[in-house]
């Protein structure tokens, strides 16, 4: 081939022309694909409110169901249990749940609850999601050090959460657990994952 | 015969490929024990397609049924058992092969230039690798499986501003579900397949072109003899051909034996919470994945505040250290110092967990830039200095140990003194060490002179 009087100026704006059109068209012809990935109008729409009578939960004892395929914790905590929050601060690194994302405003207080008894929370690590069991024996018993207070404690990789869901300072976790929207529709019945009392479940 | 192969090969270059790459390919007549794993690792793999066709036939990729249709090939489908099993140790070994593969090839130089691609290749198919097994754990839908993966995709959530949104697109779901295992099922048994093909053959493609490494280091094409083939080199075929054979049937006794006598091997190849359906209420106790991930499961469960503050510290200052001490000009000065101050940045704004995505992450980022950390004159182990040998062991003892601290549990003492996770955050510091000092301690190694031609020993 000859290149003589080729115009380079001119062919390597048309190349550069055709890449760029044709990334455009890639880029156009992708979005479909990988918009197809995102959670479906069915996933979307799951998600209603649960309603659970805690009148069988005795003093000391965990409840779990599942709302949006996600366990939730409700825990009856007795006087003892609640009495020890308040010790735990220094321990803990964000005791006065100053994270707005990890509960509604109701529940921004030491008991991260709308009534001080009655914890409600997402039974997710917010390490990396496995679901923390509960150790509510204190002290060394526990088998988590003779300093544990009683709480929550991951097996994944190690976090520690105390009674009301606050995670510990030097733990893989960086938060405290979720606590969904809930609100009593009567004394014995929550309503987890809506504020409001109108709405079927 | 003869008119067949002549009528083919005016029609598609049979004879030259084959010359080419088997009958005329010249390897090193050298080649020793850690030369049998290339050709174990393609074996594995075609014993993975095949079985996973044969599996796919009965398997259902749903949640309601998965968990089930997996025990209707246990118990119901004629020799299902033995095309699971293969499958599942199958997965195991190609982990064991692939590690020694690699192991050879960080002991013999095999990354050294010029083989750079070859070795980027195969890092490139270790990812693949890793992602394709990750996925095809989540298939039988048992509570490990279900936990593992839920714990996986949520290290995408670490990342800032779009992590959540991330992991919810890879799941296609605010939790692990249905719509998780259907495109993982998509993924393990057609996209990620095609991706290792095309990668094993690009892997293959660069080891002919600039032919395979032996465990003296010595390039055999310097060497050759007047019609251009290399003294030290003998035709693939059927040398090797034959010598493959062997290390195929000791392969394949081994891994019958493990079929047919510990398939599970105690929990190891197929762990014991996964015999349960996937229940979203609870996380298994131990949740540990297979043992291939655990090296890698251990350095994120490592990373604690304390821990990645004082990593991140030493490494400040380190950078600060070669930006003070470094001959090179300007840029590098300020390259080093701009360095330190996005460490330090990251230090006090970015969370643990982030940190432990990061170390993770690098540690496999580390492994492919091998070739550029290694300062050394000379390829092989058998004539470097003690320097780089000491920091084999070390690594080699290091990632051994993070593995085994990855399916213990972080607050138990398992060696001894000290937590699991102390251990585990030293262990982590040498692996990282292995790579990020390399530069230093291959430059001023001593080394032995390499023989002109390759040895037999
Ligand atoms: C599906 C996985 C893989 C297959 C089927 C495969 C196949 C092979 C084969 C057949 C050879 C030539 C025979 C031998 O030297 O043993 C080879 C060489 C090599 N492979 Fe792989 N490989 C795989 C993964 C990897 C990985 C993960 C790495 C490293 C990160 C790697 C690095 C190398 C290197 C550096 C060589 C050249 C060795 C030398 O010449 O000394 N390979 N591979
Ligand atoms: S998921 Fe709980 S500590 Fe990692």
């Amino acid at each position: 081939m000859n290149d003589d009087g080729v115009d380079r100026g001119k062919r390597r704006f048309l190349t550069a022309l055709t890449a760029g059109v044709g990334t455009v068209g890639i880029v156009f012809a992708a979005t479909p694909f990988v918009l197809s990935m995102t959670p479906s109008a069915r996933a979307r729409a799951a998600g209603a409110p649960v309603d659970v009578d805690i009148s069988k939960l005795e003093l000391g004892q965990m409840l779990v169901v599942a709302w949006r395929g996600k366990p939730v914790y409700i825990v009856n905590r007795t006087k003892a249990m609640l009495a020890q929050l308040p010790n735990n601060t220094p321990l803990l690194l964000d005791p006065y749940s100053k994270v707005k994302s990890q509960q509604p405003p109701y529940a921004e207080n030491i008991y991260r609850s709308r009534k001080p008894e009655i914890l409600v929370t997402l039974g997710v690590c917010t390490h990396l999601g496995c679901a923390p069991s509960k150790v509510f024996t204190v002290g060394a018993v526990s088998g988590l050090g003779a300093d544990w207070p009683g709480g929550f404690f991951c097996h994944c990789h190690g976090s520690k959460y105390d009674l009301s869901g606050r995670v510990f300072k030097n733990v893989p976790a960086p938060m405290n657990l979720d606590v969904p929207p809930y609100i009593y529709l009567t004394d014995t019945l929550i309503r987890v994952g809506s504020d409001k009392k109108e709405g079927a479940a | 015969m003869q008119k067949i192969i002549a009528w083919i090969d005016d029609r598609f270059p049979l004879t030259k490929v084959w010359n080419e790459h088997l009958a005329q390919y010249y390897a090193p007549k050298n080649f020793n024990f850690w030369y049998y794993f290339g050709s174990l690792a393609l074996l594995v793999l075609v014993n993975q397609i095949v079985t996973g066709i044969f599996l796919t036939m009965n398997y259902k990729p749903d949640a309601a049924l998965a968990f089930g249709s997996v025990q209707y090939i246990m118990y119901d489908v004629s020799w299902g058992w033995l095309i699971r099993y293969m499958h599942s140790v199958g997965a195991s070994m190609f982990f064991i092969i692939i590690y020694l593969h690699m192991f050879r090839g960080l002991i013999y130089g095999s990354h050294k230039q010029p083989r750079e691609l070859i070795w980027i290749f195969g890092t490139l198919i270790f990812v693949a690798l890793m992602a394709e097994a990750f996925m095809g754990y989540l298939l039988p839908w048992g509570n490990m499986s279900y936990w593992g993966a839920q714990v996986i995709i949520s290290l995408f959530t670490a990342i800032p501003v779009i992590g959540n949104g991330l992991a919810q697109w890879v799941r296609g779901d605010y939790v692990v579900s249905d719509a998780t295992l259907n495109r993982f099922f998509a993924f393990h048994v057609i996209a990620l397949p095609l991706v290792l093909v095309a990668l094993v053959f690009v892997h293959l493609v660069a080891l002919h072109k600039v032919g395979s490494n032996n465990p003296d280091g010595v390039e055999i094409k310097k060497k050759k003899d007047e019609k251009g083939i290399p003294l030290d080199g003998i035709p693939f075929h059927p040398y090797y051909t034959v010598k493959d054979i062997v290390g195929v049937t000791v392969f394949l006794m081994v891994f019958a034996a493990v079929i047919f006598f510990a398939p599970t091997l105690g929990g190891k190849f197929l762990e014991h919470d996964n015999f349960i359906p996937a229940n979203i209420l609870s996380t298994p106790l131990d949740i540990v994945p297979l043992w291939y991930f655990t090296p890698f499961y251990s350095m994120l469960r490592a990373s604690t505040t304390d821990f990645t503050h004082g990593m991140l510290a030493i490494f400040t200052m380190l950078v600060a250290m070669l930006a003070f001490f470094t001959q090179r000009g300007f840029r590098a000065k300020f390259l080093s110092v701009a360095i330190a101050g996005v460490l330090l940045l990251g230090m006090y704004t970015l969370e643990a967990k982030l940190w432990g995505v990061i170390l993770m992450g690098s540690s496999i980022v580390l492994i492919f830039f091998l070739p550029w950390l290694d300062r050394s004159p000379v390829k092989s182990i058998r004539y470097r200095g003690p320097l780089f040998k000491g920091a084999v062991i070390i690594f080699v003892l290091s990632f051994i140990l993070l593995g085994y601290l990855g399916t213990k549990s972080p607050a138990a003492v398992d060696l001894f003194w000290f937590k699991n996770v102390l251990w585990a955050q030293g262990f982590t510091l040498l692996y990282l060490a292995f790579f990020v000092l390399m530069p230093w301690y291959t430059m001023i190694d001593k080394t032995k002179p390499v023989p002109e031609r390759v040895t037999l020993k």
